[in-house]
């Protein structure tokens, strides 16, 4: 009994995914958002990066130990970003 | 008979399913290190976007938006081929495996002789921070400093393109000698996973770069 | 559940499987070897090698500091000496010497695996750690580096007219053979444990090395990227450190400190576990708080990452960002002090015996604390505004990295002796060399608390008259502790040789290291061996 695993067909239906969503972000960046316009376009990024891990990169059909691997890199990019900008927003250095 | 790189040893593992599991702990494990590798450039990227987003967005402006725009579906056109080249190892079928990884080889390389084009256009116009940078904009310096971001951003992804490059074509040659099959299938599933991480990092670089507006 | 343990009997004379040493004795047969033990002694002889010449540019110095005046070098040679001393000590001797020497030999023979996970990989880091050293090298041979090891901007990228770059390249080389090294250890662990050895029963330098080898490939690649960074404002011209283009030079400090804080814990933690191991063998006892100190390795490798910060309290940095980064240095005090108390309470009616490992392993115990108490006066923002900067600080680090990760190093390299090379060390030398060591530590560092205190600043040569009589006392110590590290490597050597024969287990302790032939045979195990107990099972029947 075969376990889960990524077919053909899931491929080709990601990557119309991916292309509608390039699609998108190249759109909304000439939309007038205003201040939105840079949490839609990363928002938008963080949603084909997590379509390729979980189907092309195939974390969909690995064990939870892999996924949690998968993700620490982010967590600890995040304990970088939050203590840097920590120091930089209540520095008063702006020039 | 001493263990070493030409005569080699049993394998440590008991079985193909730890060796397999093994392989993509390490894998991720790689990738790990990759995002922080890319995450302190992402980090000065995000502070000095933070202090400085009119030049920015200036400097974005500045870029080829086409050619980037292009540039990321080739790219996840490369991943798409390179995800059906680990279904077809895993099938056992050496054909499709051979035209999936010329596929990707070829969308990659495309990809880098667009980037090399654009680059040869910044320089040109007198992008290229340092001795002959000539934008004649408001906040110049900080305008020099996005164009620093960018090409340490985009020449270090490019590297690891390169590199990958280089792995696909071994991949073809191991391929080609027969070394590949259903049950001899992790330098193609590794070698896909280092390949969708760095469209990964391009599927970021694109709006941080070129959609800033 | 600890029931006692058979113990394999003594060997057998007559034919034997090889063992790892006499599996080959061509030169390609141990620069090709995929042997995780072979390739832990490669490492050994590289890192003694870079530890002689880190030690000698520290011998110039002291002698330096013998006069007030700067009589024996300038004061730019003082520069690049302390740069020397500082680059090749953290990269290439600290940074490997527990976890690529010994990790890579004892890991696999303490979870009962035949190799590493990637014994390719393995080579391959050796090859690469190699190859920075050559960089690094090639720097010191044309003239060194003056900005100090921290390379700090804007000197490092912009001013500085030393070889920077080819020192950089070499330190980024030897990350990713740091990186090869952590990876292939995380994966080993997680999938390499003989059947019965749950995460529960891992002895304790398997759970110090687990937490060092997170931090080795997280860390790691954060350096390498800053390093680039400062290669690439210097051909440049221009860079994200340069206040010209509204750069901040305090950015390299975020991103060096966020590497080199975690990396003070790549050097301390293999050293705790080793302490762990020893304690537990030359107490005859379990652990105390097994379970408690586990976590305690996870948490150091953890908030080990939130500190950084507290290497630029006096940068310019938020002052608001100083205290939150001061209460989180606090906090990772902790663990580390549980450990103390923890080793402690092993003691505690243990049937001890002072064998040399177990003189380093109390050694250890002591420098430990006082380094680290000092390292939570210096978390102390009032404090530190004071004594950065000077030998205070100096000393604080020297106490962690010379009195504690050095001993461990030492107490380790004795303790596993008789398993790589199948020979004992002779003991009465040992003893002497250990206490030698010891003493010589305490009077070469101990004065440089005061000095620091008293106000004399780092790096510098030249200091006031005063200050002459610590600095005396502390270059004779230097000079004593020399003698000390000298003592073993002559007769570690002439043990590898001609050392008394050992068996499989000559301290009668537990871990799956002691139930293979010493020394260990090529594959380890003729089978692989069944768990079915806890760590520090003892007592253990003969």
């Amino acid at each position: 009994m075969k376990a889960p695993h990524l077919t053909a067909r899931v491929c080709f239906a990601n990557y119309a995914a991916l292309m509608v969503l390039l699609a998108l972000t190249a759109l909304a960046a000439r939309a007038p958002l205003g201040a939105w316009k840079a949490p839609v376009s990363l928002g938008i990024a963080a949603a084909k990066m997590a379509l390729v891990f979980i189907f092309f990169m195939q974390l969909r059909y690995q064990r939870g130990l892999v996924r949690v691997f998968a993700l620490a890199g982010f967590f600890w990019l995040g304990i970088v970003l939050t203590l840097m900008f920590a120091d930089y927003l209540t520095r008063g250095w702006l020039p | 008979m001493s263990n070493t790189l030409t005569h080699p040893a049993a394998s440590p593992y008991s079985d193909r399913e730890q060796h397999a599991v093994a392989n993509h702990l390490g894998m991720w494990t790689f990738i790990a290190t990759e995002i922080l590798f890319f995450g302190g450039l992402f980090a000065s990227y995000s502070l000095y976007r933070w202090a400085y987003p009119a030049a920015f967005v200036t400097g974005s402006k500045h870029l080829e938006f086409w050619i980037g725009t292009l540039n990321t579906g080739v790219l996840l056109t490369s991943s798409l081929f390179m995800a059906l080249a680990d279904l077809a190892v895993r099938a056992g079928r050496r054909g499709a495996l051979r035209w999936s990884l010329l596929a990707t080889w070829l969308l990659g390389a495309l990809f880098l002789g667009l980037k090399f084009y654009e680059y040869h256009l910044a320089a040109k116009e007198g992008h290229v921070p340092g001795a002959h940078f000539r934008l004649e904009v408001p906040q110049a310096p900080q305008v020099e400093l996005f164009m620093f971001l960018y090409f340490a951003m985009t020449g270090l992804h490019a590297a690891h393109m390169i590199i990958g490059l280089g792995a696909i074509a071994w991949l073809l040659w191991l391929n080609h000698r027969r070394r590949l099959g259903a049950d001899h299938d992790a330098p193609v599933s590794m070698v896909a996973l280092y390949w969708h991480f760095v469209d990964c990092v391009w599927i970021f670089l694109y709006p941080l770069l070129y959609l800033v507006r | 559940m600890s029931s006692p343990v058979l113990i394999p009997p003594a060997p057998v004379p007559g034919p034997r499987p090889p063992d790892y040493l006499a599996a080959g004795h061509t030169i390609g047969s141990w620069l090709l070897t995929l042997d995780h033990k072979r390739i832990g002694l490669l490492y050994l002889f590289a890192i003694t090698f870079f530890f002689a010449i880190a030690a000698f540019a520290a011998a110039l110095m002291r002698i330096e500091l013998l006069t007030p005046a700067g009589d024996l070098v300038t004061s730019e040679t003082y520069n690049r000496l302390f740069t020397l001393h500082g680059v090749t000590m953290v990269w290439f001797f600290l940074i490997p010497s527990i976890p690529a020497t010994l990790g890579n030999f004892v890991i696999p023979l303490m979870i009962g695996a035949r190799d590493v996970a990637f014994p390719r990989l393995n080579l391959a880091s050796w090859y690469i750690f190699m190859l920075g050293g050559l960089f690094t090298l090639y720097a010191i041979v044309m003239g060194g580096v003056d900005t100090g090891w921290t390379f700090y901007t804007p000197y490092s990228s912009t001013y500085s007219n030393s070889h920077v770059m080819a020192m950089a390249a070499g330190v980024f080389i030897a990350g990713f053979s740091s990186i090869a090294t952590g990876l292939n250890f995380i994966v080993t662990i997680h999938k390499l444990r003989a059947p019965g050895l749950t995460w529960g029963r891992l002895p304790l330098f398997l759970w110090s090395m687990y937490s060092t080898s997170i931090i080795l490939v997280l860390a790691t690649p954060v350096l390498a990227i800053t390093l680039l960074l400062i290669v690439l404002e210097r051909c440049f011209g221009v860079g994200i450190f340069d206040p010209k283009l509204g750069g901040d030079p305090l950015l390299f400090q975020h991103l060096f400190w966020f590497y080199s804080h975690p990396a003070v814990y790549i050097m301390i933690l293999p050293g705790m576990g080793v302490v762990s191991e020893i304690i537990a063998a030359f107490a005859r006892k379990p652990v105390f708080g097994y379970e408690v100190v586990a976590a305690s390795s996870m948490a150091i490798g953890v908030l080990g990452f939130l500190v950084w910060g507290h290497h630029m309290f006096v940068s310019s940095q938020s002052v608001y960002a100083g205290v939150v980064f001061s209460l989180l240095s606090f906090l990772v005090a902790v663990p580390s002090a549980i450990k103390v108390f923890s080793w402690t309470a092993t003691l505690h009616r243990g049937h001890i015996s002072l064998e040399t490992p177990m003189l380093y392993a109390l050694g250890f115990i002591g420098l430990f604390t006082v380094g680290g108490v000092t390292g939570v006066m210096l978390a102390t923002l009032a404090i530190d505004v004071h004594v950065t900067d000077t030998y205070f600080v100096v000393a604080h680090f020297h106490y962690i990295m010379v009195g504690g990760a050095v001993m461990a190093f030492m107490g380790g390299i004795h303790y596993w002796w008789p398993k790589i090379c199948g020979r004992m060390y002779p003991e009465w030398p040992a003893r002497i060399a250990a206490l030698t060591i010891f003493l010589g530590f305490n009077l070469t560092f101990f004065p440089q608390f005061v000095l620091g205190y008293m106000g004399m600043p780092r790096r510098y040569h030249v200091y006031p008259p005063e200050f002459q009589a610590l600095n005396v006392l502390s270059t004779a110590g230097a000079s004593i502790l020399g003698i000390g590290y000298l003592m073993p490597l002559v007769y570690l050597t002439w043990s590898f040789f001609r050392g008394r024969r050992a068996g499989p287990n000559p301290w009668g302790a537990t871990g799956l290291e002691w139930r293979t032939d010493s020394p260990a045979p090529e594959h380890n195990f003729a089978e692989t061996p069944i768990v079915t107990t806890g760590p520090y099972h003892y007592p253990v029947q003969p």
